[in-house]
């Protein structure tokens, strides 16, 4: 099962503890908030992806799973569960992912 | 009992250190307090990288509920007055000192409940998360009562007198501190907009400021 | 305000517009409706719909082009597997300043909206509809939909009961997650939560969010027939939408075009070098030499790194400064942002900035590649297209205003008229409330 990362931004508050725990796929913006390599994680990086994750104050950096179908672009916002979540719901996976709407008018 | 007087024996023992892992239980409270204040207001600890701030506070957590254990058990096991293990956690439940046995167990119970919500985290609401951990601004102080409370001779000199003062004092300065920080902070909807106002401000000063870079700082994005 | 254009394709499509403007352009009440389209042609099941919607290639006309029965699919299918009916919204927020075919559609055509409301919620087994509009587009838009509502009530058309709501006047509140947690008593702003709102939205149930133009579609595509729906617009982009214009007068008018429509019929004559803006505040900046060889559709725009977004088209007149608009444009955005993501937070407002900087005389050297690294640092990192869609809006900009650019770093520009002429709200977030 690969994963990849994903941050939520409204979540995160810019504390860096991700990127000081995984500098080869995050690094930092001028102001601090985590730019997110958004691909598959090498398996040697597994561990510090996860601590990383869970070193995150507020939660935000999550691991998502990665259909092997199909490769989804860095940083992309489409559907992802964090691991171990309660409570799955039935994703329809044969759906396509959706984007998100629009800023101005959606749909 | 003038044989007892110089002679050390396994109640005394037990009593003593449970008075030991109390003291040093609060020691580590006062501490996973401090660093948890620290960890909303992004504070660094000098020498260390950022995330040692939260990683400690999570470990000495763990670390100071431990030894809240062994408080329990040692007071517990001496055999001089009874108190019942339930009263670690039921409060009222002891005979002994009810009430501050009692304030112990009310600052024991929500620990407990601090900690298990945030070994669970993950699969919980963030509000329900935040309030439980919220309720470290009560547990502490509750935990410092009970500490002042249980030995009531011998509180007012020494050691244990600095003890109590000291941690007051640097809690709730802390405390005040991340208020006031709080108070700063801007609101989310009027943070764009004088964002935006400082940065045509510094824009406009920065014939004034050559060499330097007039947009440097950032805006944080914390909600509380 | 409403015109009704001939497209200049095979002779037999243009005779069909307008499609869901009244031909006469007078608002239509319920039996003018009813003549002109005839009766709601509910299917009977959920679903049934939904297959025609895939043969006659319906994509959303709010801005994002989304095809139509992929979103009905999934919200059917969470339905289905999460055994919870799920919820229809007609977006007519048309937060986009700049926009005003969904103001005006709802005013001409509001039954073919509500009609196209109603069907959906039968194809997708919704109990509950809600149309959400702008506050301030109109001031009685509200009092007529009340009364259109009133009117299909006393007919015995609708079968889901519609409530109606009012989006803040903010520049976020048409975006899917905003309106949705402001209908669930939030304030319009983005969220961001796996799964998609199609899944799991407003109060926990699967949410199907259209905007009312693409409901007004449906609704005929559901009476003629997805072949009819086909008849006019491209092979892979049918039908029609319609188009907020404005061209060198700053008027706005709304026109019902085919898709595939040359640029040039729409905005006219617009000399040589003065510059289009294609799909409002999130679009592309375009040179009009450029322009002029494009036609309304996603194929033919993506070439210039823009797309036919909710259909809005504007000509600067060459008096006017392109970067000053610019400049004037990203300063509201910025405003607008949430400030929720770090990232937009920081970076719009500087990027304002220093295009304000470069709209004026001898700008410092850096502020052009500031803009450009902020631009590409705010990119894909908010929880909504709003940064997204700033940057691509700035660096359209940098590239088609380049030479007016070089003139203002030597104190000079080429504008002679300084009044403003995109159209911007004077008014903006201050406080918490604006947002609820």
């Amino acid at each position: 099962m690969t994963e990849r990362l994903l941050v939520n931004p409204i979540e995160c508050e810019g504390h860096g503890a991700c990127a000081e725990l995984l500098p080869e796929l995050i690094t930092l913006d001028e102001w601090g908030y985590p730019i997110v390599d958004g691909r598959p994680i090498p398996p040697a990086l597994d561990r510090d992806a996860r601590a990383a994750v869970s070193a995150c104050p507020t939660l935000a950096l999550r691991l998502t799973r990665v259909s092997l179908s199909r490769s989804l672009p860095p940083q992309s916002r489409r559907h992802g569960r964090p691991c171990g979540s309660l409570g799955r719901r039935a994703y329809g996976a044969r759906h396509p992912a959706l984007p998100k709407g629009q800023a101005s008018q959606g749909g | 009992m003038l044989e007892n007087v110089s002679g050390i024996n396994s109640s005394t023992a037990l009593w003593y250190a449970s008075r030991a892992t109390g003291v040093v239980a609060l020691l580590l409270m006062t501490a996973v307090v401090l660093l948890g204040l620290m960890v909303t207001r992004q504070g660094r600890l000098p020498g260390l990288p950022g995330f040692a701030v939260s990683g400690l506070h999570r470990n000495m957590s763990l670390i100071a509920v431990v030894f809240v254990a062994l408080h329990v058990l040692t007071a517990v096991a001496d055999s001089y007055v009874y108190i019942p293990l339930t009263a670690a956690v039921v409060p009222l439940a002891s005979p002994y000192e009810s009430l501050w046995i009692g304030l112990g167990a009310v600052s024991l119970d929500i620990t407990l409940a601090i900690v298990v919500t945030s070994l669970l985290r993950r699969h919980l609401s963030r509000r329900l998360w935040r309030a439980v951990h919220l309720l470290a601004y009560l547990s502490w102080p509750v935990a410092w009562l009970h500490s002042i409370s249980s030995d009531t001779r011998g509180m007012l000199h020494g050691w244990q007198f600095l003890l109590s003062v000291g941690t007051a004092l640097v809690v709730v300065a802390a405390v005040g501190w991340r208020l006031a920080a709080a108070a700063r902070d801007v609101p989310r909807a009027e943070r764009v907009g004088l964002l935006m106002s400082a940065v045509h401000g510094r824009n406009a000063m920065r014939d004034k400021l050559r060499g330097s870079d007039p947009l440097s700082g950032r805006e944080r994005t914390s909600r509380r | 305000m409403t015109t009704a254009m001939r497209g200049t394709f095979a002779e037999d499509t243009a005779t069909d517009l307008p499609r869901l403007l009244p031909p006469n352009g007078q608002p239509e009440d319920w039996h003018a409706h009813a003549s002109r389209h005839g009766y709601l042609p509910y299917r009977g099941a959920p679903g049934r719909l939904i297959q025609d919607l895939q043969h006659a290639g319906l994509t959303g006309r709010g801005g994002a082009a989304f095809p139509v029965y992929r979103k009905l699919a999934a919200v059917l299918d969470a339905a289905n597997a999460r055994r919870r009916n799920p919820v229809v919204i007609a977006n007519g927020a048309e937060s986009e300043p700049a926009s005003d075919k969904d103001a005006t559609l709802l005013w001409l055509a509001p039954h073919l909206v509500l009609d196209g409301l109603q069907l959906v919620a039968e194809a997708v087994g919704a109990d509950e509809a809600f149309l959400y509009t702008h506050a301030h587009r109109r001031d009685d838009v509200g009092r007529r939909l009340r009364e259109v509502r009133e009117q299909r009530r006393a007919a015995g058309a609708d079968r889901v009961p519609v409530h109606m709501a009012e989006a803040p006047p903010r520049f976020l509140s048409g975006q899917e997650t905003a309106l949705i947690n402001y209908l669930g008593g939030g304030p319009a702003i983005p969220t961001f939560m796996p799964p998609r709102v199609t899944e799991r939205g407003l109060n926990g149930a699967p949410t199907l969010v259209q905007n009312v133009e693409t409901l007004a579609h449906a609704a005929l595509i559901a009476r003629r027939g997805p072949r009819w729906f086909r008849q006019v617009g491209t092979r892979n982009e049918p039908g029609s939408m319609l188009s907020t214009i404005r061209r060198f007068d700053g008027a706005p008018r709304i026109v019902e075009v085919p898709l595939g429509m040359p640029l040039r019929n729409l905005l006219g004559p617009v000399g040589s070098d003065g510059a289009v803006l294609i799909g409002g505040y999130h679009g592309t900046w375009v040179p009009a030499l450029e322009a002029a060889r494009l036609t309304l559709d996603n194929q033919s725009l993506q070439v210039v790194g823009g797309r036919v977004g909710a259909g809005i088209l504007i000509a600067l007149p060459p008096d006017r400064c392109g970067l000053a608009e610019t400049a004037r444009t990203v300063r509201y955005l910025a405003l607008e942002s949430a400030g929720q993501c770090g990232p937009c937070l920081n970076g719009l407002p500087r990027i304002a900035a220093a295009l304000v900087e470069l709209a004026g005389a001898r700008p410092r050297r850096e502020a052009r590649a500031d803009v450009e690294r902020w631009a590409g640092v705010v990119t894909g990192r908010g929880a909504c297209h709003h940064p997204d869609g700033t940057a691509r809006f700035v660096r359209s900009a940098l590239f088609t205003f380049a030479a007016e650019l070089d003139r203002h770093e030597q104190g000079r520009c080429s504008a002679t008229n300084t009044r403003p002429f995109l159209p911007i709200p004077s008014t903006t977030a201050r406080t918490e409330e604006d947002w609820t």
